[in-house]
């Protein structure tokens, strides 16, 4: 008959009131938030100040601390989707290459001759030799410099493609190597992105990394997408080019090779240069903001790391007097003559900078520059104020449903209704207990989830009370009726869940941002519905029926 | 004294005018097909791409002047809707701007934003903008696709899943009725040009949960009724299925409907086309499950003698401990 093992109700009502003590904490949002912030900030620094006492006592220690994120569109922020151009990145590579390749093929002259590299597609290193009946030599020269692949799926293929077009040796990024090549393309470009957002201190951003190429950031609390793209979209390319000459025009003739870049200071002014560079950015170890002890303007120091000392120790001494390019993602910082050998790896950029400038700067070359370009395929700015009403509009609306839910029920059910009602209550309290739990973001959307999940959570217990109602026309006692109405709605419940369920994973794993949110919501809503509907008003009315023992129930 | 949406004992021939009400779902379907065809969808640059800008000034919108300012720049296809909601305050008017994608650019690029910005502030100098969102061809080339895969993708599992609960017949019925509900949302989008964007497509695939929520609990009285009235016609256990589990439909479309309702009136109007959306398709979603769905699995038949194998399938949830 009616019975509930005791170890049964025990883990109902530990169930709920776990959902409930996890719950809680979003009911005081602003107290909590600003008790966990000192304690991030109390455990960044190590250092506890009264005001930041003060902010922690707002929220007693024991209770859980966990809140629900809050999306975008209701917290205001910024969202960029941002694509990755990869394949930036096989040129650069395949220009680090060429002094290998150069070497190699000279160790090869007496059969290939003399060699030249030519200009070539991005992607493609062109080198022509002099004696084309060498051709096979030369291939074999450049494909001993090939390394096996290192990743799971590239086993066993080698990183070059080379092959010979008549007297040019070409080289190309294997398509093993360009897939492994695009997996650290994308690692790197999301480690970039974060160290910069997170060097300006917002609250969590989210970083992820999107299909094949792209990138999603969403800063809360940013002023606009525009400041974001200013933060993470520069690339902070630092290169040292030797500089072949200065003209004034833009269109000047050049050498394979070469490269024409504007002057950042002084406009129409520009700069031929070798397009392989002495040193690079990536060799960077430590970059600071600084001011020039000379004349006193600002300025950004550096130290390279020895690779980096090393090579550019060996060209300052090899050419005193000549003038080098400091190039900042193509364009000409200064362009100073060096007057002696800089072996010490460390040096100083001076440009036209204001102190935000070098900040900056200093910044961008500590975190590293982006290995490739990145293009903004979708940008959202969500004010404050406009998330701040989206809230306040969305709880009255929640609780309006809700009043009018349980009115309805409590007028429809009777006693049942107040029960079906206890157990809407706390199914709120439960989804709210998850989110909480598994660190889910709110959405608006998912505001709407919740309400939507209002008006369908009574559907299990509407099934099961409208069952129990058929079963009392039977007559044959109320406890049977109960009984046979939990049991012969089961399975309409599971099915009619079921469905539902699927269709909000369908949301969750093709929908993005909001409409994910909205999944969410509406996923966890069906479980905690279910939950509360079967277990938790089952509890409710047996309690009852075990007191009261009615001879008659009206459903 | 109990609040009954239906009498306790109802005998509604559900099948009396099945031909006016097939005949009705199949006009509007219709119907919806070529609105849909004639005045196209009124899409959001999720789909389109473009920029959308939100404007916010204590005057009230005046969308010539806005129109003037903006026609300058020349910058194509702008639309400018006034947005009113009870929600806002007596001095809160506010706006949609819409711009088209402009060619050869993903996302728009600051310098556009900031020009149309500056461009609006010649009219209302203190004009805020609470949001600003950009989207390129690229990407709502790609959502698109997205979005009719998840369409797809839970249509074909809905029908399998009745399929496997039920038998083939029900599954045809269940997406022949969903199908039905779709188009006829798509019909309204397209009929009152609300903005059709990813949240409408959420909208559209909870509409699918929904009404196949409906049509489910319907379908398991009708197994159940199957079973136990082996000798008469299946109309009849239709109609006899329909009646029985008529005030549990009806309860819980009223309460869904009760709390969509809050959110429609009170949700605000970032949120309000798709809310829309689900009341209107929680209406068509019960409409359907009560006289498409069954219809159709009339229409083709369904095996009688339900006792022996399917028997075990049917029941394989009672025996959990609830």
């Amino acid at each position: 008959m009616l019975q509930i093992p005791l170890w049964n109700r025990l883990m109902i009502t530990l169930v709920v009131l776990a959902g409930i003590s996890f719950a809680m904490p979003n009911l005081f949002y602003d107290r909590v938030e600003r008790h966990n912030d000192a304690v991030a900030e109390m455990e960044a620094t190590g250092i506890s100040t009264d005001a930041l006492e003060a902010e922690r006592a707002l929220w007693p220690e024991v209770l859980p601390s966990t809140l629900v994120n809050l999306g975008l569109d209701l917290r205001g922020g910024a969202h960029l989707l941002a694509e990755v151009r990869v394949e930036d990145v096989y040129e650069a590579r395949l220009d680090a290459l060429w002094p290998d390749v150069r070497d190699a093929l000279r160790d090869v002259r007496d059969t290939v001759g003399t060699i030249r590299r030519q200009d070539a597609a991005p992607g493609e290193l062109r080198v022509r030799i002099s004696q084309p009946d060498g051709m096979g030599a030369a291939v074999a020269a450049v494909r001993a410099l090939a390394q096996p692949v290192v990743s799971l799926t590239g086993v066993g293929s080698s990183t070059l493609d080379v092959r010979g077009e008549n007297d040019v040796v070409v080289v190309t990024l294997s398509a093993a190597e360009q897939e492994a090549t695009d997996t650290r393309t994308m690692q790197q470009s999301v480690e970039i992105v974060r160290r910069r957002v997170d060097e300006a201190g917002t609250r969590e951003p989210t970083i992820q990394r999107q299909g094949t190429d792209r990138i999603l950031i969403q800063v809360p609390g940013i002023g606009s997408a525009q400041e974001l793209k200013d933060l993470i979209g520069t690339t902070a390319r630092l290169t040292f080019n030797p500089v072949v000459g200065r003209t004034s025009d833009p269109e000047a003739d050049l050498e394979s090779r070469q490269i024409l870049l504007p002057s950042l200071d002084e406009p129409g002014t520009f700069y031929i240069l070798e397009q392989t560079p002495v040193v690079t950015g990536d060799d960077l170890v430590d970059s600071q903001p600084a001011f020039d002890a000379q004349s006193g303007v600002p300025a950004v120091t550096f130290q390279f790391n020895p690779t980096g000392a090393r090579a550019f120790g060996e060209y300052t001494s090899a050419n005193v007097g000549a003038p080098f390019a400091i190039v900042l993602d193509e364009e000409v910082i200064s362009a100073p003559v060096i007057r002696s050998a800089i072996t010490g790896g460390s040096g100083q950029i001076t440009g036209n900078f204001t102190i935000e400038d070098s900040t900056e700067l200093a910044v961008l070359l500590r975190a590293g520059a982006l290995p490739a370009e990145m293009v903004f395929l979708e940008e959202r700015t969500i004010g404050p104020e406009l998330g701040a009403d989206s809230i306040a509009a969305g709880e009255t609306a929640a609780l309006v449903a809700f009043a009018a839910v349980l009115i309805f029920m409590v007028l429809s059910y009777g006693l049942f209704g107040v029960f079906a009602s206890v157990a809407l209550i706390l199914n709120v309290g439960l989804i709210f207990g998850v989110l909480s739990l598994i660190g889910a973001t709110l959405t608006l959307p998912g505001i709407a989830g919740i309400v939507l999940t209002i008006g369908m959570a009574v559907d299990a217990n509407v099934l099961v009370f409208e069952r129990i109602r058929e079963e009392l026309k039977t007559a044959r006692g109320p406890a049977r009726a109960i009984e046979l109405g939990y049991s012969r709605a089961l399975s309409a419940i599971v099915d009619a869940n079921l469905t539902t369920f699927i269709i909000a994973v369908i949301l969750f794993v093709l929908g993005s941002g909001p409409v994910r949110g909205f999944s969410v919501t509406l996923g966890i809503g069906i479980v905690t519905s279910v939950f509360t509907a079967i277990y938790v008003t089952r509890l409710l009315i047996v309690t009852w029926f075990d007191r009261r023992r009615p001879k008659t129930i009206e459903v | 004294m109990r609040l009954r949406l239906v009498p306790d004992e109802t005998n509604i021939d559900f099948f009396k005018y099945a031909r006016a009400t097939f005949g009705a779902s199949i006009v509007a379907m219709v119907l919806s097909l070529g609105i849909w065809f004639a005045m196209g969808l009124n899409f959001g640059i999720d789909f389109l791409g473009g920029t959308t800008l939100r404007t916010e000034a204590s005057e009230p919108v005046n969308v010539g002047e806005y129109r003037a300012a903006l026609d300058a720049l020349a910058l194509g296809d702008v639309s400018i809707t006034e947005v009113f909601d009870p929600t806002f305050a007596a001095d809160q008017h506010v706006a949609m701007i819409r711009i088209q994608a402009q060619d050869g650019q993903e996302a728009v690029t600051p310098e556009t934003i900031n020009a149309v910005q500056d461009a609006l502030r010649t009219v209302y100098p203190e004009m805020t903008f609470p949001s600003v969102e950009s989207v390129g061809p690229k990407v709502s080339g790609e959502l698109i696709t997205t979005a009719l895969i998840a369409v797809a993708a839970s249509l074909a599992a809905i029908l399998i899943y009745i399929w496997l609960r039920f038998e083939w017949q029900f599954s045809v019925g269940a997406v022949a009725a969903l199908i039905h509900d779709i188009v006829l949302t798509v019909g309204v989008f397209s009929l009152l040009q609300i903005r059709f964007d990813l949240a409408t497509i959420a909208a559209l695939l909870t509409i699918v949960g929904y009404s196949i929520n409906d049509t489910v609990v319907i379908f398991d009285r009708l197994r159940e009724n199957l079973i136990k009235y082996k000798q008469r016609p299946l109309q009849d256990v239709m109609n006899l299925s329909a009646n029985e589990t008529l005030s549990r439909t009806l309860m819980t479309s009223g309460t869904t409907l009760l709390a969509l309702l809050a959110l429609l009136i009170l949700g605000g109007d970032v949120i309000r086309g798709f809310v829309f959306a689900i009341f209107w398709g929680v209406i068509v979603g019960t409409y359907s499950s009560i006289y498409v769905a069954k219809n159709v699995v009339l229409m083709i038949g369904v095996k009688r003698d339900w006792s022996k194998p399917d028997n075990k399938s049917g029941t394989q949830f009672s025996n959990i401990d609830a």
